[in-house]
């Protein structure tokens, strides 16, 4: 048995639980490397390292918070103000890990817990829409996660290589990039007028509201929470 | 090319550390409670809300420059694929910036 399954792998490496990964990974892998570069790039214009870049990249390894860090980067680093930001940003990881429970319930807890440390929004689609299909396996899940990780800590580090050569950023509108990143990721997250409109007005007029006031990162909090509240205000009455 | 500044370091370590928290805590929670009403609305609110603040005061206060670049970048999302809109909107703000008269904001 084991044998037969062998042969097959050898003789057609896109079939098996290993390709099919593989496959369902590479669009995904094209687009995050392009982000990665971006994201090294901009790393390299607030004062980071390669070093540092690779760092943060391989222990974060989440891409909306580490793009969010970079925005509110100071020098030297605000430590908890950071440490913050990425625990809201990263908020959302709490519903998908336990939307993914289902699909790891038969895993062994270490190897569960293990694929939780790489979960990102990519895999995560792709591992609940594999799971809805057949059993995820744990090799379908570590060649997804493997091809990303790789991918967004080489492509990030290449960035920040390549990126400390280039001048003044306004010029180019790079520093727009963010802005303009947050607003395609928000596209995707929202949820019809009856579920997101109030939520995201309170939040846009919190933040606006309390820059103009307030220096300092203050409007994300502020802004966030508004947001929070009217979404959580709106959400028990269904 | 590979100094690292310990206080980044530790700014690193605390970002790793809170993010390694919310890869785990669902899959744990889930386990313990069910998320439902608004405890999951909250959570769901939550990525929306802090996107939105992060821009709102670039693309709604900053000045017209921002203003149509984001709507540029939003009208470009709708048809292709996201990086070409990211692009899209980032030579906008280039060229605006460029031709408006500096100084100008709302």
């Amino acid at each position: 048995m084991e044998k037969q399954m062998e042969k097959g792998q050898m003789e057609s490496p896109w079939r098996g639980e290993a390709g099919e990964g593989l496959v369902a990974i590479l669009p995904v892998v094209v687009s995050v490397a392009a982000y990665g570069l971006l994201f090294g790039t901009l790393a390299a214009q607030q004062g980071l390292s390669p070093l540092e870049t690779f760092l943060m990249s391989a222990m974060v390894f989440a891409g909306g918070s580490q793009f969010v860090a970079l925005d509110l980067w100071t020098t030297p680093a605000a430590i908890w103000t950071l440490t913050m930001a990425a625990l809201m940003v990263n908020l959302r990881h709490v519903l998908m890990g336990a939307s993914l429970a289902p699909a790891l319930a038969n895993w062994p807890r270490r190897r569960a817990y293990g694929a939780l440390f790489f979960m990102a929004d990519e895999n995560w689609a792709l591992a609940v829409r594999r799971a809805a299909e057949r059993p995820l396996s744990f090799t379908y899940y570590a060649v997804m996660a493997a091809a990303l990780y790789v991918t967004w800590t080489a492509s990030t580090t290449t960035g920040a290589v390549l990126g400390s050569g280039l001048a003044s950023p306004e010029r180019w509108g790079l520093d727009f990039a963010f802005a303009a990143i947050f607003l395609v990721l928000l596209m995707g997250l929202w949820r019809g007028p009856s579920k997101s409109l109030w939520p995201w007005l309170a939040a846009a007029v919190a933040a606006v509201a309390t820059h103009q006031v307030v220096a300092g990162a203050w409007y994300v909090l502020a802004g966030a929470a508004a947001g929070t509240l009217v979404g959580a205000a709106m959400g028990g009455e269904e | 090319m590979m100094t690292v500044d310990p206080t980044t370091l530790a700014a690193i370590v605390g970002m790793a550390s809170a993010t390694v928290l919310t890869r785990l805590a669902g899959f744990w929670l889930v386990q313990k409670i069910t998320i439902e009403g608004r405890l999951a609305a909250a959570l769901e609110a939550v990525p929306g809300a802090i996107l939105i603040s992060l821009i709102a005061p670039i693309v709604f206060a900053k000045g017209p420059a921002e203003g149509f670049a984001g709507l540029v970048t939003v009208l470009i999302a709708k048809r292709a694929p996201a990086l070409v809109a990211v692009a899209g909107g980032v030579a906008t703000v280039a060229l605006l910036r460029a031709v408006l008269p500096q100084n100008l904001s709302l």
